[in-house]
């Protein structure tokens, strides 16, 4: 080894010092904290505002903690409530949007996925074309096709059953679906695709034993969009549904707006907490992969 | 000998890009052909039409005496080696090796007996249970090799395999690939843009530019007798020298000089043609020193800039007003503003028609 020795250094050497007060930084997490409290703030009169009783909340402290914690507004919420004549609180509706938002989101990505698989490896003749038309789709504001698809449901006999509304949300998470997967399957190298099929892997087999294991990333974010858009719905329901199979949001909708006798705050507060639960718990399980999926694109791993 | 691949007036278009014109070529059995080119030059185009990764425009292709222009590319007898490896992730090295296997439906001790075969031959055994993210660049390439000698088929096809290695891997790697050839005596088509690969590796070099093959022949012709300009160019590092002048009276004048043609093999145009031509001349066939007395033509020269590489040092020069370089021993002493004399032996340059820049 060769050692070289030099004069003992002086002046600016090492990492730059830098100090965790600077104006700069104080500046910034003010900032920062300032925002986060001003959303978590709702978030948190609704939580309190549910775990109190009415005569409690008649007093008008909006922002004190319960002084008596009850989970009766809860129990009522889920079981309870009425809307029009029923008195079923949500449950009904939980299991209406399940029984949703489970077969949409299984069948749309399942479709969008093999739709977004044939457009990036497989250019059929006007592959091109149909893609355009399909993006263009995601254009076109709901309200323009609300009442021609209610006479399409009508006229094949789905119109007001949740078979019905499980189409309309396939149908329309097709466009944003398909472009996100055609993206992804077209920033997977291209060799792999070709090596599949030198080893003999037609369509089916190369969508399902190449191109999918590789797509957990994707396949996530998917899941996340369709969960919370479908159970988040509220238009489709209202509209492509009968009473009886109305998703949660239509029933949240009617418990929190029934005009009836007194207005239960805590009541509204605890349904509208149990209706938002599952986009919640969704974003907590998966958020990692989430960004992962989004960044996946953009850098090669 | 019997031809293994033939590719019969292969047309290939993009739209209204041609990108392989008319295009013919036998490859014959258990031969090593390399496709050489600057990119773009479609050989890596031609390989995917070769394994039915492109359908072709117009033409045929035959693989072992069958019309496989229509086939599928697990129909036609060909394995194939891409520059990315191209590796299945989530599948272990031995999953990798089998999943042509298990697609063509093979019996299961058949399949383990072949991946058996192919990882003692590429010496990657002890990997078999591992993904291919935990395997370096060289295993990667090994197995990638391996799951085309699984397939058990007459034509192996390699697209720049080696091109994503580092220089001491690629050295090491090309050499197995020749043992390999040797061993199995497989036809082998490999793409590269690298010639010392390509002259190393080859039984015969295809020489591609625009689509069309310009030369095809063993290394020492394309080395030695370049048919045209462009292929004395791309051939040898450091490139060739050339001198623009005009031949005259079996003399080639150039400035002031006059070098004689004497040894000078012509080609069919027949014997000295008269004109403008261009002489090319390898740095390295260029001799200094005592060597020199020995040549037909010598030179001098004033040195205007060394490059010392370990082995060789080259020498850059002027002869005749136009720029020269000549290959040294890395052993010799020279520096910049010395005076040189040179020589070398007509027999070994390479005279090109200045228009045409076709070999007289």
């Amino acid at each position: 080894m060769i050692d070289i020795t030099s004069a003992p250094l002086t002046g600016p050497q090492g990492p730059k010092p830098r100090k965790s007060f600077s104006r700069r930084n104080i500046f910034l997490y003010g900032t920062l904290i300032t925002i986060a409290l001003f959303y978590a703030l709702p978030l948190y009169v609704m939580f309190i505002t549910s775990l109190k009783g009415m005569p409690e909340i008649r007093l008008g402290n909006v922002f004190s903690p319960p002084l008596e914690v009850t989970f009766q507004p809860w129990v009522k919420a889920w079981s309870e409530a009425c809307t029009g004549l029923t008195c079923n609180g949500l449950s009904t509706g939980f299991w209406n949007s399940v029984q949703i938002t489970i077969p949409s989101v299984v069948l749309s990505i399942i479709i969008a996925s093999v739709n977004g698989y044939a457009l990036s490896n497989w250019k059929f003749k006007g592959a091109d074309a149909f893609f355009t038309i399909l993006i263009f789709g995601a254009f076109i504001p709901y309200q323009v096709m609300l009442y021609p698809i209610v006479i399409m449901l009508r006229e094949v006999g789905l119109y007001g059953s949740l078979g019905g509304l499980v189409l309309v949300h396939t149908v329309f998470g097709m466009p944003i679906l398909t472009l996100l997967f055609r993206n992804y399957f077209t920033s997977l190298p291209e060799e792999l695709f070709k090596a599949a099929r030198v080893d003999g892997a037609r369509f089916w087999a190369i969508y399902a034993k190449v191109m999918v294991p590789m797509s957990l990333p994707i396949f996530t974010v998917a899941v996340i969009l369709q969960v919370t858009g479908i159970w988040n719905d509220f238009l489709f329901g209202v509209v492509y549904t009968s009473p009886d199979n109305y998703p949660m949001t239509v029933s949240l909708n009617n418990i929190v707006n029934s005009t009836q006798g007194v207005k239960e705050y805590n009541v509204n507060m605890a349904a509208t907490i149990l209706t938002g639960l599952v986009p919640l718990s969704i974003y907590f399980v998966s958020g990692r992969l989430f960004v992962r999926g989004i960044a996946a694109g953009a850098v090669k791993g | 000998m019997q031809n293994s691949v033939e590719i019969k007036d292969l047309d290939l278009q993009f739209g209204a890009v041609k990108v392989l014109q008319n295009l013919n070529l036998e490859i014959g059995k258990g031969e090593f052909l390399v496709l050489l080119g600057s990119s773009g030059c479609g050989k890596s185009t031609l390989l995917n039409c070769i394994a039915g990764l492109l359908d072709v425009s117009g033409g045929q292709i035959h693989i072992n005496d069958r019309n496989v222009t229509w086939a599928e590319p697990s129909d036609r007898g060909i394995g194939m080696v891409f520059q990315s490896y191209a590796l299945y992730p989530q599948m272990t090295v031995e999953g990798n090796l089998s999943f042509g296997l298990k697609n063509a439906k093979l019996p299961k001790p058949e399949i383990a007996k072949r991946v058996k075969h192919a990882s003692e031959v590429l010496q990657i055994e002890p990997l078999l249970k591992r993904k291919p993210a935990a395997l370096s660049g060289g295993q990667r390439q090994r197995v990638a090799i391996g799951r085309a000698l699984v397939r058990d088929v007459d034509v192996f096809l390699f697209d720049e395999p080696l091109s994503n290695l580092d220089a001491k891997l690629r050295a090491d790697l090309r050499v197995e690939i020749k043992r390999l050839h040797h061993k199995l005596q497989n036809t082998m088509i490999y793409v590269t843009h690298d010639q010392i690969e390509a002259m190393t590796l080859a039984d015969r070099i295809a020489i591609m530019r625009g689509g069309q093959i310009m030369q095809l022949g063993s290394p020492d012709e394309i080395y030695g007798r370049p048919i045209n300009k462009y292929v004395a160019d791309f051939i040898g590092s450091p490139s060739m020298n050339f001198l623009e002048g005009n031949i005259q009276n079996g003399t080639f004048e150039v400035g002031e000089l006059s070098i004689p043609l004497d040894g000078y093999e012509f080609g069919d145009a027949g014997a000295a043609t008269e004109g403008a031509a261009t002489m090319g001349i390898r740095p390295e066939h260029v001799v200094t020193g005592e060597l020199v007395e020995s040549t037909p033509f010598q030179v001098d020269v004033e040195v205007n800039l060394i490059e010392p590489t370990g082995s060789d040092t080259l020498v850059d020069c002027e002869v005749a007003g136009q720029h020269f370089r000549v290959r040294m021993d890395g052993q010799s002493r020279v520096s910049v503003g010395e005076k040189l004399r040179l020589g070398f032996a007509p027999a070994r340059v390479s005279l090109f028609d200045s228009k045409t820049e076709l070999r007289l």
